[in-house]
């Protein structure tokens, strides 16, 4: 019989990104039209997938998912920097951020 | 049931509830606000996990930059947010389908692996460095020794990632006045100032007269 552990274990941290994995999951099929909560949910996303790094470096013993998290933050940035810019760019030239008017490739 | 898995289960209900009204608020500004509110909280749970200097570095990136970026962005566009409400209803049990049964598939798997899982060491850098280490150090010792390149790989995407924001929203506009260095730096004397002799025409008697004007002057 296996004793049930009563501190933090990695089991929590996994379990909580993966219901913020979900949840941003489930946020990009519902707001599909709007890409600003579509970047807020791949920033959600993201976060799910830091809060596995650091509970994983910290089961582990490892530095190297920390500097991983780093990494991630350091490009989640920089994306949501020129995902914002190309947002003000389409909204600029087009007056609108539904997704379901850019069909100009659809042909 | 010890204090900090309390903490971590408060945290834990906070963010996930937040992370909900992120996807389910009408309002885009209130989104951008609960989405604060989900990265704070996740930040706590990662300082009670022992990695505090990604806590703060989420609250300073995050909190600080990218979603004070979010609401300047939200603020400037005219978003018509009932046009944006259309098709959520119809999405809905799409989205919750694929969301629970994702949930229910990595909890089951979480559960399975959490079965023989030790509780976390006191401090993160424990096991590698008998626990006398703080984890900034830990993770500084990691980052400038191994991951030297990547670090600087790193920067070098952000400064590209500032030059596209830059360059893709910069705007000339017809008519706006602005300055060019260059041709600033390489304008020459001759270019400003044309020098022309001209005869003196005034007779003798109002040379007097002229002088004092110029004096005043």
């Amino acid at each position: 019989m296996i004793p049930i552990t009563t501190g933090l274990t990695l089991g929590h941290y996994l379990a909580l990104g993966a219901a913020l994995f979900c949840i941003s999951v489930a946020g990009i099929f519902l707001n599909r039209k709007n890409v600003i909560v579509l970047l807020m949910s791949i920033e959600l996303m993201l976060l799910a997938v830091n809060v596995n790094f650091v509970a994983f470096s910290r089961y582990l013993g490892d530095a190297a998912g920390q500097v991983f998290v780093f990494f991630i933050l350091t490009v989640a940035a920089a994306e949501a920097a020129i995902g914002l810019a190309i947002l003000v760019t389409l909204f600029r030239n087009r007056r609108t951020i539904d997704v379901a008017d850019l069909d100009t490739l659809k042909g | 049931m010890d204090f900090a898995l309390l903490a971590f289960y408060a945290f834990a209900v906070a963010a996930v509830v937040s992370a909900g009204a992120v996807i389910s608020v009408r309002n885009p500004v209130h989104a951008a606000l609960f989405l604060v509110l989900t990265f704070f909280t996740v930040a706590c749970t990662w300082i009670l996990a022992g990695a505090e200097f990604l806590g703060i570095a989420l609250i300073l990136v995050y909190v600080g930059a990218v979603m004070v970026l979010f609401l300047f962005v939200v603020m400037m566009l005219d978003v018509d947010v009932a046009r944006m409400r259309e098709g959520w209803v119809r999405f809905l049990p799409v989205g919750l389908i694929v969301a629970v049964v994702m949930l229910v598939e990595m909890f089951a798997l979480i559960g399975v692996k959490a079965r023989s899982v030790v509780p976390f060491a006191q401090n993160a850098a424990a096991p590698a460095t008998g626990g006398t280490m703080p984890n900034t150090t830990w993770l500084a010792n990691a980052l400038f020794t191994d991951f030297l390149l990547p670090f600087e790989v790193a920067a070098i995407i952000l400064t590209i990632a500032v030059i596209a924001a830059v360059m893709l929203t910069l705007r000339r506009r017809v008519g706006a006045k602005h300055q060019d260095p260059a041709w600033q730096t390489s304008v020459r004397a001759r270019d400003r100032v044309r020098i022309v002799s001209v005869p003196t025409e005034h007779p003798a008697v109002e040379a007097t007269a002229s002088n004092t004007e110029e004096g005043k002057a």
